[in-house]
């Protein structure tokens, strides 16, 4: 199992590639249009609420479902329609599916013994992927003898066994408890790194993907929002949604008022103007609508209402409600308009933290604001939530 | 303070034989009573005449009947066998049908499969005599096309016998059929599809296997039935072919022996024990509870 297959190709080649594929469901559009590119090697996550078609996404990969149009090239071959049983594609599915009637041993030798492997590779094989997902010695047990975590690691086992050029996992976690989840992600990264297979992993939790993904996909309503390396796409959110939907945002409506060198000014709609760097603003067109962001933890807060004398971008409030969380605080702070921001400041005993009521000015530097084009369809909390 | 606590917990552990004590006096009174009646029957002697039972503890009336009879014996298991792998046959397909592409309308044609079973039993076999009777439609039609000789025929036959037998038990293989099928994980499918399994590799290794303990539920729940009926046998099979439950009728209402009727009874319900056990330890006893 550690050694590579002789199927596996170069690091960086395309691995699998979605073509303008769209999916409906009795006129109900699932996945619109969607274009997307995984490389060999990679650990790619597709991130999403439940109902923003990343699972239907990964059903067409493995073959359970049929685009309605567009292309899907595995591994250079057209496999748009070709069934399941032909694609060298496993999946770990969300509820393990783990075949109820046999045991460990022969779960895990399943796809082996399909594709006529000889039986002694079969036991090397199978006792090798035990060794790897941590459950040497199981091959007897029932797999409803075994707990969530196991049944887990042997549907992972299961599909890796096989060496497929591509692995799709379908929000294995989600039965997991939250530590033994927290575990599992560094595990699945360690796996995937030793195993070198690609990794098409599919989830709701943004953390879940932000720790283990190379590259991710946030998907909203069958298309994707944004795209990039977990990084990128938290710092440089593309859409309103995912400044949003990946950890928390400061988002303040305005207007793009100039552009002065490399910055642009936008001017809120609660009366002061701040600064975005020209290459993270959308548009530059004056007066065009616009939403200006700040993560919280990239905010500093300075008690007293006085303003540093160093730039950036500043804004004057109140602390509304001051939480004190253990490695930090939690600021709520109104600002003039009644809209507001949230503050949060790590503990690390520097000063004294305002309390509720406190008159406080905020600032943050100016690389650290983004600007994103106003949502068209409102983000419902439901999305946000799930 | 203390006190409550035990007097309290002694009333919720009471609580659950307090409740099944109206269907346990129930199955005491119906049930156990009448089964141990007729098992001491089988040691008495009684008297044809009178029927009047007398307490004779004769342990030979069982050996006797059952070498008296073992033909009847033979040709009830053969016929409630064959009747039973028919029904297997033309179910399974049905339950799987069913289960797997009836969407929506499931319950629709699961009532649709048991609408002719809410006619009453005798009514329904004594159509089938109809139907199977020498100018009835099956036979007509063959004899008017020159299928079958003129002298063909089929009613007093034990082909006659095993097709009603057939017929009146198909639920009980079909039902029991459908619920395995029924309860197989959709998922497991897909992954056994992941794993390179063709649609008929799937069928044998995975919806067979899942469905096995579903096949001997409905094999018993078919076989014990129709093995000890005699409705059949005396409505479509001749005075050949007898089967075993005409015959303790016979000794019970005809010929007043009682003790060998309620021996002939009483082997009848330890091969049917002993079905039930074998499934018990071949498939466990879990799963017994989920269909029968």
């Amino acid at each position: 199992m550690s050694e590579p297959s002789s199927t596996s190709s170069t690091p960086g080649s395309v691995n699998v590639s979605l073509s303008d594929v769209t999916k409906s469901f009795e006129g109900v559009v699932a996945v619109d249009h969607l274009n997307l590119t995984v490389n060999d090697g990679e650990f790619f996550s597709l991130l999403g609420p439940s109902g923003c078609g990343k699972t239907t996404t990964l059903r067409m990969i493995g073959g359970f479902e049929e685009p309605t149009s567009g292309r899907i090239v595995l591994g250079g071959r057209d496999v748009t329609y070709t069934a399941p049983y032909h694609r060298d594609v496993n999946t770990v599915f969300q509820s393990y599916a783990l075949f109820p009637h046999l045991d460990v041993y022969e779960n895990v030798a399943f796809g082996l013994r399909r594709k006529k492997v000889a039986k002694s590779d079969v036991r090397a094989k199978v006792g090798a992927i035990l060794e790897i997902v941590d459950l040497p010695g199981y091959e007897k047990r029932r797999v409803n003898q075994l707990s969530g975590g196991q049944q887990q690691r042997i549907a992972l086992a299961r599909a890796l066994v096989n060496e497929p050029a591509l692995l799709l996992l379908d929000e294995p976690m989600s039965a997991l408890d939250a530590k033994l989840r927290h575990q599992m992600q560094i595990e699945l990264k360690s796996i995937q790194s030793r195993v070198g297979i690609t990794f098409l992993y599919v989830t709701h939790d943004q953390e879940e993907a932000m720790t283990m993904s190379d590259r991710l996909v946030v998907m909203r309503q069958g298309k994707i929002e944004g795209i990039g390396s977990p990084q990128d796409v938290y710092d440089n959110p593309a859409t309103e949604f995912v400044a949003t939907f990946l950890g928390a945002s400061n988002l303040l409506s305005g207007r793009v008022a100039g552009q002065l060198g490399d910055m642009t000014t936008v001017t809120l709609d609660i009366g002061a103007t701040l600064e975005v760097p020209t290459s993270r603003i959308p548009t530059s067109t004056v007066g065009s609508a616009i939403k200006v962001g700040v993560r919280p933890e990239k905010i500093r807060i300075h008690a007293g209402g006085t303003a540093p004398s160093s730039g950036g971008n500043t804004l004057r409030g109140r602390v509304r409600v001051s939480t004190f969380t253990g490695v930090g605080n939690q600021y709520l702070v109104e600002t003039s308009a009644g809209e507001d921001i949230t503050v949060y400041a790590q503990n690390i005993g520097e000063e004294l933290a305002p309390r509720s009521g406190e008159e406080v000015v905020l600032s943050w530097p100016t690389e650290h604001t983004f600007a994103v084009r106003p949502a068209e369809n409102q983000i419902s909390s439901d999305e946000l939530t799930s | 303070m203390s006190s409550p606590r035990p007097h309290g917990a002694r009333r919720k552990g009471l609580a659950p034989y307090l409740l099944s004590l109206p269907a346990g006096l129930w199955l005491l009174l119906l049930f156990v009573v009448p089964l141990l009646i007729m098992l001491s029957i089988t040691l008495k002697t009684c008297s044809p005449a009178s029927g009047a039972c007398v307490m004779t503890w004769q342990w030979g009336e069982l050996p006797r009947v059952v070498n008296q009879y073992r033909s009847q014996f033979v040709t009830s298991l053969v016929f409630a066998f064959v009747a039973t792998l028919v029904d297997l046959v033309i179910s399974f397909p049905i339950a799987y049908w069913i289960a797997f592409y009836g969407g929506r309308r499931k319950n629709f044609f699961l009532i649709m499969l048991l609408v002719p079973f809410f006619v009453s039993f005798i009514i329904r076999t004594l159509v089938w005599q109809f139907i199977l009777s020498n100018n009835g439609v099956v036979l007509s039609f063959l004899r008017g096309n020159h299928l079958v000789p003129s002298s063909f025929h089929v009613l007093g036959t034990g082909l006659a016998v095993v097709a009603g037998l057939a017929y009146n038990y198909l639920p009980f293989t079909a039902l029991p059929l459908y619920v395995a099928l029924e309860r197989i994980d959709r998922r497991v499918l897909n992954a056994a599809n992941d794993l390179y399994a063709t649609r008929r590799v799937t069928f044998l290794r995975v919806i067979l296997p899942l469905a096995i303990p579903g096949v001997f539920a409905a094999f018993l729940l078919t076989f014990i039935p129709a093995f000890g009926d005699y409705v059949n046998q005396e409505i479509l099979g001749g005075t050949a072919n007898t089967m075993i439950g005409t015959v303790i009728q016979n000794l019970f209402l005809i010929d007043s022996d009682y003790a060998g009727g309620a021996s002939l009874s009483a082997v009848l319900l330890v091969i049917s024990l002993l079905g039930i056990w074998l499934y018990a330890r071949l498939l466990g006893s879990r799963t017994i509870e989920e269909y029968l």
